[in-house]
């Protein structure tokens, strides 16, 4: 048991390790890489139109002039111990973990990944409840009657929702519930200052965000139960004349639900990071928001600080769901 | 339901059609009597006069397709979306359209919407004209189309050529290789991909390796959506030659001398299209919704060039006050990717009977 935790321990940190170095090179090597000079790439860390100077500031501040090698010990040294970033005579200190700093508004990345980070995490915890107790259910009622009235009806909502992107079931939402029947709310209210008013708002995204995910998650679950439901054991449980509630929910759910945590971890892991596209369609301003913001306004460090918090939730993630499953599977815990 | 091993012999003698005794059954040695002067003939009377014969996995698999009346029906939207894709050009020239052109004039210069409601709808603009510029939204349509299209099968082919060539080694080496290659999908499965994909076309958008403008951007979405999607494939493909490699025409083709490559390229993969095919028609609709989530985004087709997604983007300051805008290039994508789904799921369901 213990030696299993400390192995999966280890393989994460590589595994954060080289989801880092993948970040780093599509951040510094790729551009340069597809024929970017050094110049080039260090204009798109400071935006439209900067001026000489500015530019060959920061290309001495993140290193652009070094060889790849330095670039990237100096980029690891900065998450871990911070930065200070030198301009003519000022000096700026970026804070471990330095996540980016935006040279643009002269702020760095990490403090303002962390204030949004509670939108995001409302927004991720809300509709994964959803989406886990609606496409789980969904999935066993279908998968134990197989071609009824029920599964068709279902696996046809399901496969529905899996062919409309999440940036059209959200503003059709917001179209129909906050503008046609203004039934909810549209701008957000933190949790701490008034849970109703809170939900009220975050229903719309909570429920196109789950509409999407428990559809995936239905027909994941169906198959996963189809294939359980006629495996031995569940005969065995039958024949020693257990209950068809007890063989379904302690012997059938139980084994087919294995898959589903391990991608259900690595699906919230990934929303925390930032759900990009539901929170630029129902303008919260989470994590993923301030990628997209980055994109607009050219200031490429904010993208680069919420694709190394969205590496870290889902190395963490993933290692929390092994380490679940030690607690959970005797055959993992014994080994 | 007909599986695939017994399939010649049992169904072949409930559906095909099949002659009156060509083919003779002898009995069995042992039976004796009457039984063994029973005609062969006798045995088939139960088939209507109708011929035995042989089939092709591939027939089979047709056969049950056919029956499958929402499959055939997504086949033929997505042939006719293809179709429709490859010609947009030549159609905009034969009709004189220019996605691109502005009708300022059918435009309310105080709320920048089409005039006259419904989306500026009208016999020349039957789908209505877009917000603030006035271009047609049918001609925009059509011209996204072959754009999303050639993204997605681009991407696609991509990541199946990455995915089959990894899979099949690994699966049919085994040991180091196979660690190393599995470790390697584990990893690319846990990559946080769209702000992988939304950073290298963030970081590739000003120019890259000589190419600008719109193949620049097909290119990067071609290579950011197909390089990170092959660990799906590649694990199918995997899993699938580990119970291929053990079969004895591998080992039939190892005694004749056959090397690796050979029997991996011409013994192995050619026993893997189905699965490949099954799969890739399931990787297009999502890899149609993954370039319009970057074109939403904005860092995917830059404008002026249309783009389903892009015009998605444009829908969200408009859509309360003119919805038709945002539902019609919602619309496109959804059918599209449901018709490409339900295929998909027919195809599986046709080639793979176990997997339902």
């Amino acid at each position: 048991m213990i030696s299993y935790i400390i192995r999966r321990v280890i393989a994460a940190v590589i595994l954060l390790l080289v989801v880092t170095a993948v970040t780093f090179c599509i951040f510094f090597l790729l551009p340069r890489l597809a024929g970017q000079t050094a110049d080039q790439l260090a204009q798109q860390y400071i935006g439209k139109s900067p001026s000489a100077a500015d530019v060959a500031a920061v290309k001495h501040n993140l290193g652009l002039d070094q060889p790849v090698y330095e670039q990237y010990w100096h980029f690891i040294k900065g998450i871990v111990t911070g930065a200070d970033y030198h301009f003519g005579p000022t000096t700026l200190h970026c804070n471990a973990p330095c996540f980016g700093y935006s040279f643009k508004n002269h702020v760095a990345v990490w403090p303002e990944l962390t204030q949004r980070l509670p939108v995001t995490a409302s927004l991720a915890i809300g509709a994964a409840v959803i989406w886990l107790l609606s496409g789980v259910t969904i999935g066993v009622i279908s998968a134990l009657r197989p071609g009824s009235l029920f599964d068709r009806a279902f696996m046809g909502v399901a496969l529905t929702g899996v062919s409309m992107p999440m940036f059209f079931t959200g503003q059709l939402a917001l179209l129909l519930f906050t503008y046609q029947w203004p039934i909810f709310g549209r701008t957000y209210v933190p949790f701490t200052e008034n849970p109703a008013q809170w939900a009220n708002t975050l229903i719309p995204a909570w429920c196109s965000l789950a509409l999407l995910y428990s559809a995936i998650y239905a027909r994941l679950t169906r198959s996963g139960m189809l294939e359980t439901m006629n495996e031995d054991f569940i005969r065995t449980a039958r024949a020693k004349g257990l209950h068809e509630r007890t063989v379904v929910g302690r012997h059938g759910l139980r084994a087919a639900l294995t898959p589903i945590i391990t991608v259900f971890g690595m699906d919230f892991g990934l929303l925390l990071g930032g759900a990009v596209i539901t929170e630029k369609v129902f303008s919260l301003h989470g994590v993923g928001e301030y990628a997209v913001q980055g994109i607009t306004d050219n200031d490429l460090p904010k993208v680069l600080g919420v694709t190394l918090l969205a590496a870290f939730f889902v190395v963490l993630f993933n290692l929390l769901v092994d380490l679940l499953y030690a607690a959970a599977d005797p055959r993992v815990r014994l080994s | 339901m007909c599986e695939y091993e017994a399939a010649t012999a049992a169904c072949a003698g409930r559906s095909s059609p099949a002659g009156k005794g060509q083919s003779r059954v002898t009995a069995p040695i042992e039976t004796t009597g009457s039984a063994a002067e029973a005609q062969p003939e006798a045995v088939l009377s139960g088939t209507q006069g109708e011929r035995i014969e042989g089939r092709s996995l591939g027939r089979i698999a047709w056969n049950r397709f056919k029956k499958d009346k929402v499959a055939v029906v997504g086949g033929v939207v997505v042939i006719l979306l293809v179709l429709l894709a490859a010609l947009a050009r030549p159609i905009e020239h034969l009709f004189g359209l220019d996605p691109n052109q502005f009708h300022q004039d059918l435009i309310d210069p105080n709320t920048s919407l089409p005039k006259g409601g419904m989306g500026g709808m009208s016999a020349s603009h039957p789908l209505g004209v877009e917000p603030k510029f006035g271009r047609d939204i049918l001609t925009r349509i059509l011209e996204g189309s072959w754009v999303s299209l050639v993204v997605a099968f681009g991407s696609t082919i991509l990541s199946n050529v990455i995915g089959a060539v990894l899979g099949v080694v690994a699966g049919y080496y085994g040991g180091r290789v196979d660690t190393v290659i599995s470790r390697l999908m584990d990893t690319f499965l846990a990559f946080p991909l769209l702000l992988f994909a939304i950073s290298i076309s963030a970081t590739l958008q000003g120019g890259a390796f000589g190419l600008n403008g719109l193949p620049l951007h097909i290119c990067v979405l071609i290579f950011v959506i197909g390089f990170f999607n092959w660990p799906y494939l590649g694990r199918i493909v995997r899993g699938q030659t580990l119970a291929l490699r053990e079969r004895e025409f591998v080992d039939a083709a190892r005694g004749m001398g056959a090397r690796g490559p050979y029997i991996l390229f011409r013994e192995l993969l050619p026993n893997l299209v189905g699965p490949i095919i099954v799969y890739s028609t399931l990787l297009i609709p999502t890899n149609i919704i993954f370039e319009a989530s970057l074109s939403f985004l904005g860092v995917g087709i830059q404008p002026p060039q249309s783009s389903w997604g892009g015009m998605l983007s444009q829908a969200v300051n408009f859509f309360e006050v003119d919805p038709q805008y945002m539902i019609v290039p919602g619309l496109a994508i959804f059918v599209t990717v449901l018709a490409f789904n339900l295929l998909g799921d027919g195809l599986r369901d046709a080639l793979d009977p176990r997997s339902r």
